[in-house]
């Protein structure tokens, strides 16, 4: 499958915090065939250091989108975009500020996850769909999904909220803080102004190293390293970090970690209500996955969710899949994930299909 | 009573001719959701189940259940008054811990509820009991009584006292042996008992 990066310009876009961001860049990529009723398209959120390219050679998760796989792209329309403060082709910390003719930096507007949801919602407008079968995504992806039920119920038949939370706890704000402590405490970051320079690489790697092990389980680093060494005096898994970390510099803006940690901690579903209230009247079907070793976005979140979908009658189907991989879980366990999520696409296209 | 049997055809057969089409739905303890999914294609029902196992749950997603993994007896609790027209509650009303709260609360959120429960008042139960006297062991209730997953055991007689004490209205009764209805003595004759009750206030 070969994919290509496509960009929308919008006039503008109005951000949480009171500002105006003018103009914005959304980068997006497809895959499948949008049908003529336009009733195939499903969105694919990506989590916090991910990008538009979900699938094909080296996506995301392109083990789960494709021709016969849980997204099937046989039958339906992928969409996924990159978020609003990335640094992939979408606008974020690192594009150019028009007033100044220069990045942005830290003087980029606060962005919130509700602000990802939104520049979203205009790619979909753009697109001349008016609802969509599903979105779907884990992690921060998940957030955007919910955060697609409460925003727009109306335009989307059905969401998929993956190993997500409606909110972070303090252990989770606390692991983004050090990763954001990392990369300030790095010279090279400078305030954030590094664009014509070196970039804070030493710090964002190590940002990076720890954001690795939160995903990780204790059990699957005993599998995948345990105490072997690499050479006399490193651990494999001490390699392991730091080539994961160094490699993470070459594809992410440490500036755009910052902002995107930022609106992830801030996200609370329940600031304008209670779950259940918020969950009122919401045809929106839903499929919540969690996975029994993720520690980093525990299972009780996802019930949180789940049981005020209960207590207001909403169509939820919900599982705690048992996987050894952590909150990568959602991105590695594909097998079981795939069965799930086909029936369940399966069942809300045909279902509808026939309720319009 | 093997799930085969309980999911039979013959289950269905009752289960659906005892739901009105187009209703709302919840089977509790739902296994791999193959008798939600069956009335979902053949009823219109809007289905909903819960079930404890993950591998059961997974199944019934993919079939395109709603499927929600947990406790049924603590499940109960979240949902609203009156959420659905039918709850069912087919062979695992005598392996939950409190029966009764559990068939109250079906009653709460449910205009109808079902039960199907195997009969321990069948007399191959009486006559294992009484030949051996041990706890009996039937192909109805297989196991030991140290790995039996069934903790209340209760018979045809028993579940129409209470619903007489607790004055729920029993709408229809069924009864099964062999896959077939009985009707003559039920309470020693029945490996299965079906019923359709709601309360009657």
């Amino acid at each position: 499958m070969i994919t290509e990066v496509a960009t929308v310009t919008f006039d503008e876009l109005e951000l949480d915090c009171g500002v105006t961001l003018a103009p914005v860049d959304c980068a997006y990529e497809t895959y499948g065939t949008l049908n003529a009723a336009k009733s195939n398209a499903i969105l694919v959120t990506h989590a916090f250091s991910g990008d538009a390219h979900a699938a094909g050679e080296g996506g995301w998760w392109s083990n789960m989108i494709g021709p016969g796989k849980g997204f099937d792209t046989d039958q339906y329309f992928v969409i996924c975009a990159n978020v609003l403060g990335g640094c992939k082709g979408s606008t974020g910390p690192g594009s150019v500020n028009p007033a100044t003719g220069c990045p942005w930096s830290m003087a980029f507007p606060v962005i919130t996850v509700t602000d990802m949801v939104r520049l979203q919602k205009k790619l979909i407008d753009h697109m001349g769909i008016r609802r969509l079968l599903a979105v779907a995504g884990g992690s921060m992806g998940g957030m955007q999904a919910l955060e697609w039920a409460v925003a727009y119920p109306d335009h989307v038949l059905a969401v998929l909220p993956i190993a997500t939370t409606a909110r972070h706890s303090a252990q989770q704000i606390a692991f983004n803080e050090v990763g954001r402590q990392a990369i300030m405490a790095d010279p090279d970051w400078n305030s954030g102004n590094y664009y014509d320079r070196r970039p804070p690489a030493r710090g964002l790697a190590v940002a990076r190293m720890v954001g690795h092990i939160t995903y990780m389980s204790d059990e699957s680093m005993r599998e995948k390293f345990g105490r072997r060494l690499r050479s006399s005096d490193e651990f494999e898994v001490e390699s392991y970090l730091k080539y994961r970390g160094y490699k993470f510099v070459d594809r992410f803006d440490a500036n755009s970690y910052i902002y995107i940690t930022r609106a992830m901690d801030a996200y609370d579903l329940t600031q304008h209500g209670s779950l259940p209230s918020l969950f009122e009247n919401i045809a929106t079907r839903f499929l919540v996955i969690s996975f029994t070793s993720d520690w980093l976005y525990p299972s009780y979140q996802s019930l949180e969710i789940v049981s005020a979908l209960r207590s207001r009658n909403c169509d939820v189907a919900y599982v705690n899949l048992a996987a050894v991989y952590g909150h990568d879980s959602f991105l590695v366990e594909v097998k079981e994930q795939t069965e799930i999520v086909r029936g369940f696409l399966a069942s809300t296209f045909r279902e509808g299909a026939v309720g319009g | 009573m093997g799930v085969s049997e309980v999911y039979g055809r013959s289950d269905y057969a009752i289960i659906g001719e005892l739901i009105e089409p187009g209703t709302r739905v919840l089977d509790l303890g739902c296994g791999e959701g193959l008798l939600l999914a069956w009335l979902k294609e053949n009823k219109q029902v809007n289905a909903r189940g819960v079930e404890l196992v993950g591998a059961s749950v997974q199944k019934a997603i993919a079939r395109g259940v709603s499927v929600y993994q947990g406790n049924l007896e603590s499940a109960l609790e979240d949902y609203p008054d009156g959420a659905f027209d039918y709850v069912i509650l087919s062979q695992t009303l005598q392996e939950t811990r409190n029966p009764l709260k559990v068939l109250q609360s079906m009653l709460r959120i449910g205009r109808h509820a079902i039960v199907a429960f195997p009969n321990f008042g069948h007399w191959s139960v009486r006559w294992a009991h009484l030949w051996t006297g041990g706890a009996p062991k039937t192909e109805l209730f297989p196991h030991e009584w140290y790995d039996s997953p069934n903790i209340h055991f209760l018979t045809v007689f028993d579940f129409e006292s209470l619903a007489q004490k607790q004055r729920w209205k029993i709408e229809r009764s069924m009864f099964l042996a062999r896959g077939r209805q009985v009707k003559m003595l039920p309470n020693v004759t029945a490996e299965v008992a079906v019923f359709l009750f709601s309360a009657s206030a």
